[in-house]
């Protein structure tokens, strides 16, 4: 498709049913994604309202945040959690909606589900009560977080009330170096942006170092988009895109696989496409990169040391001060070799295979460090099982990592899997604030999944290109 | 620490009861919209001048284990109190405050609309800030709660009037975008489709988007995945 409109754009056009009086338009749902944290009130809005769920095909509910990944024999010894389990599953079943709980080997982190069991698509608009479901923006579709009124507002109308946010696309050229990852140029990018940069803004990913990237990659880097603040993000389809969705058991199959397929290619940007901002990044700008703060803006390349307080902006150096307190570190001191209690590989931003084989490649006949607790959490059971037929899971628990069942558990800590005290962990995860991994006084240093590997043998946070060398490996 | 606010009744009942159940308490209507417009917010305020207060820190996930909104209020902030001895939210001299005073990039992080629900049980009426993220926005709006952004400065003289008087009360007017306290006002930005939303009473969208039936079946139709791409 020719012309000037962006994706986003083009797709935000497609699913526009009307104006409304706020000025906002309503916007058809292509595919909502429940949980079962965000959920139970919106099920109990549509009855006190006495209204049905509208599309109920167009939703799919999976359980994650607070599924235990150790003992998940039901009920669950956590009574909260347990009443929460038990709420979805009477929810779906009374309103007609798919649940992929434990006992479907298709459960899992609901980012890491919708992909690969092809539901996400291209051309989608997408919604979830998660801010992460900017994850599926790797597929070309629009897909953002919402509140649990929005969900009702979904089930219910299949709709959204939304203002159009502008556009910006972020360009990375070159080639990422060794020990580089799809995580690394998102840090880098919220480093460079601001935490705030995206708001207002739909970010699209582009450029030589994007288009290089596998479905994962793309998956990692949009799903950090929330974090810049950006509501979506998205990176065009291409043919890369089109091989992960095939033969997927959700995707079209035959003759309707091809129709899709021009459909999808047709929606991204054209190279004449107009854009409301553009900023272009250099990948050999990027280093493996570690979060010393309590955002996820706040970090340095794992071979910088803290800026000093005054280097920042004056409007910002009250929250330096307050996150540097918190961290108990110091301006002006490196990261590289700052001591761990915890290691967690998991989440929906890098709980993924290819994410688990990262780890794996630095934790394969090593171990790990005497005084650090570690932890492997798949992102779904169908990640675990690839994990186990490729015996990943044995080259975890000979290093020493505690290899566990599928879930959100450390990233935000509903489940038992939870920090202690001041604790401090290097996580593949995406949120280092204050209190996230469990503990209200715990702290998170955000990485790539083979530098939290690295960081849990050594015990202390290294540069993977560094402390395993050709040579050691 | 946090005993008064127990006792603090909610101001403001859930959305959905508050929206079909009349003045007299008697329900009136599943569906229809109600038309409760929000025009303006006065009562006291509540100094939080931090910038990138995120979602977690508003309520914390522990307390996200549950499958209603109710009582959420005493739990706002919870790990910042009992971290900090004087946090505004346990000052006594604040625990009337309807208008939270707030810095950059606030709400930002998790989707979660247990924090505007916290919020708005603890007794937060409107939001006036240096800028807000999207979602915590939407969240906000959807609840009835304004979210203004003021400036940096006017966010400061605004903080240092309500703490020389915290029993002053500030006035956020959507109708004229501004924030007023004694004799001095100030002119803010309301995100235009809010302050629509909220001024005619459309805030409670539900209503206005079952009316759109017709027309999400019609859009539906002309998306080739609809018809899985046959």
């Amino acid at each position: 498709m020719a012309g000037t409109a962006n994706l986003f754009n083009r797709v935000w056009d497609n699913h526009a049913v009307r104006k409304l009086a706020s000025g906002q338009d309503q916007i058809f749902i292509g595919m909502h994604l429940i949980h079962e944290v965000t959920s139970p009130q919106a099920f109990q809005m549509l009855r006190d309202r006495g209204l049905q769920v509208k599309y109920p095909d167009r939703t799919i509910a999976t359980v994650d945040h607070i599924i235990p990944t150790e003992n998940q024999a039901r009920p669950f010894a956590d009574g909260l959690a347990e009443e929460m389990m038990s709420a979805i599953e009477k929810n779906c079943d009374e309103f007609g909606i798919t649940l992929l709980d434990l006992n479907d080997n298709r459960q899992g982190v609901v980012h890491i589900v919708g992909p690969e069991l092809g539901i996400t698509q291209p051309g989608m608009t997408i919604v979830c009560g998660d801010s992460h479901t900017s994850t599926h923006g790797a597929f070309g579709s629009i897909a953002m977080g919402i509140g649990t009124s929005q969900v009702a507002a979904v089930l219910a109308t299949q709709t959204l009330p939304m203002s159009r946010p502008q556009v910006r696309r972020i360009e990375v050229n070159g080639e990422l170096g060794e020990g580089v990852f799809a995580k690394d140029v998102a840090l880098y990018l919220i480093r460079k942006l601001g935490v705030q940069g995206g708001v207002g803004y739909a970010y699209e990913y582009a450029g030589s170092v994007v288009d290089a990237m596998t479905m994962e990659e793309r998956m990692t880097l949009c799903n950090l988009s929330i974090e810049g603040g950006a509501r979506c993000g998205y990176v065009n389809p291409d043919q890369t895109t089109v091989e992960y969705i095939r033969g997927r058991p959700f995707a079209p199959q035959g003759d309707a696989f091809e129709n899709a397929t021009a459909y999808w290619l047709s929606l991204a940007s054209g190279p004449d496409a107009e854009y409301d901002d553009v900023v272009v990044y250099d990948a050999a700008d990027i280093e493996p990169t570690v979060t010393w703060g309590i955002n996820p803006g706040q970090s340095v390349g794992v071979n910088e040391s803290i800026a000093p307080v005054e280097s920042f902006p004056k409007t910002e150096q009250t929250g330096v001060r307050e996150a540097l307190e918190f961290m108990g570190l110091e301006a002006e001191q490196p990261i590289k070799g700052q001591r761990i209690d915890v290691a967690f590989v998991g989440s929906c931003t890098n709980g993924r295979i290819s994410d688990l084989r990262e780890a794996a490649r630095i934790a394969e006949g090593r171990k790990v460090a005497d005084h650090v607790r570690a932890l492997i959490v798949p992102g779904s059971q169908q990640v675990r099982q690839q994990a186990e037929s490729e015996g990943l899971d044995k080259v975890f628990e000979e290093a020493g990592f505690q290899w566990r069942a599928a879930g959100c558990s450390m990233c935000l800590a509903m489940n038992p899997d939870k920090l202690s005290g001041r604790e401090i962990c290097a996580s593949s995860s995406n949120r280092n604030f204050k209190g996230r991994q469990g503990s209200p006084t715990g702290r998170t240093l955000l990485m790539s999944p083979a530098m939290v590997a690295a960081a849990a043998v050594a015990g202390e946070v290294v540069d993977v290109r560094e402390a395993f060398t050709a040579a050691s490996v | 620490m946090f005993e008064r606010h127990l006792r603090r009744p909610a101001f403001r009942t859930p959305t959905i009861f508050r929206c079909n159940v009349s003045a007299n308490g008697e329900f009136y209507s599943f569906t229809e919209p109600t038309m409760s417009e929000i025009k303006q917010i006065t009562g006291p305020g509540l100094p939080l001048l931090l910038d990138d207060i995120d979602t977690d820190r508003i309520i914390p996930a522990r307390y996200l284990r549950c499958v209603t909104f109710d009582g959420l209020g005493e739990h706002a902030f919870k790990d910042d109190r009992e971290q900090h001895d004087d946090h505004p939210f346990d000052r006594e001299h604040h625990q009337e405050a309807k208008i939270l005073v707030a810095g950059r990039n606030f709400g930002c992080g998790s989707s979660r609309e247990h924090a505007p629900q916290a919020l708005m049980r603890w007794g937060i009426e409107a939001i006036v800030a240096e800028s807000f993220a999207e979602i915590f926005h939407g969240n906000c709006t959807s609840l009835g709660i304004p979210c203004v952004h003021a400036t940096t400065e006017q966010l400061q003289i605004i903080c240092e009037a309500v703490e020389s008087d915290p029993n002053m009360h500030l006035t956020v007017c959507l109708e004229t975008k501004t924030v007023t306290h004694g004799d001095t006002t100030h002119d803010c930005h309301v995100h235009e489709g809010a302050r629509t939303a909220l001024t005619t009473g459309q805030w409670d969208f539900l209503g206005e988007l079952l009316e759109g039936e017709a027309e999400t079946a019609h859009t539906a139709e002309q998306l080739p995945y609809m018809t899985n791409f046959s």
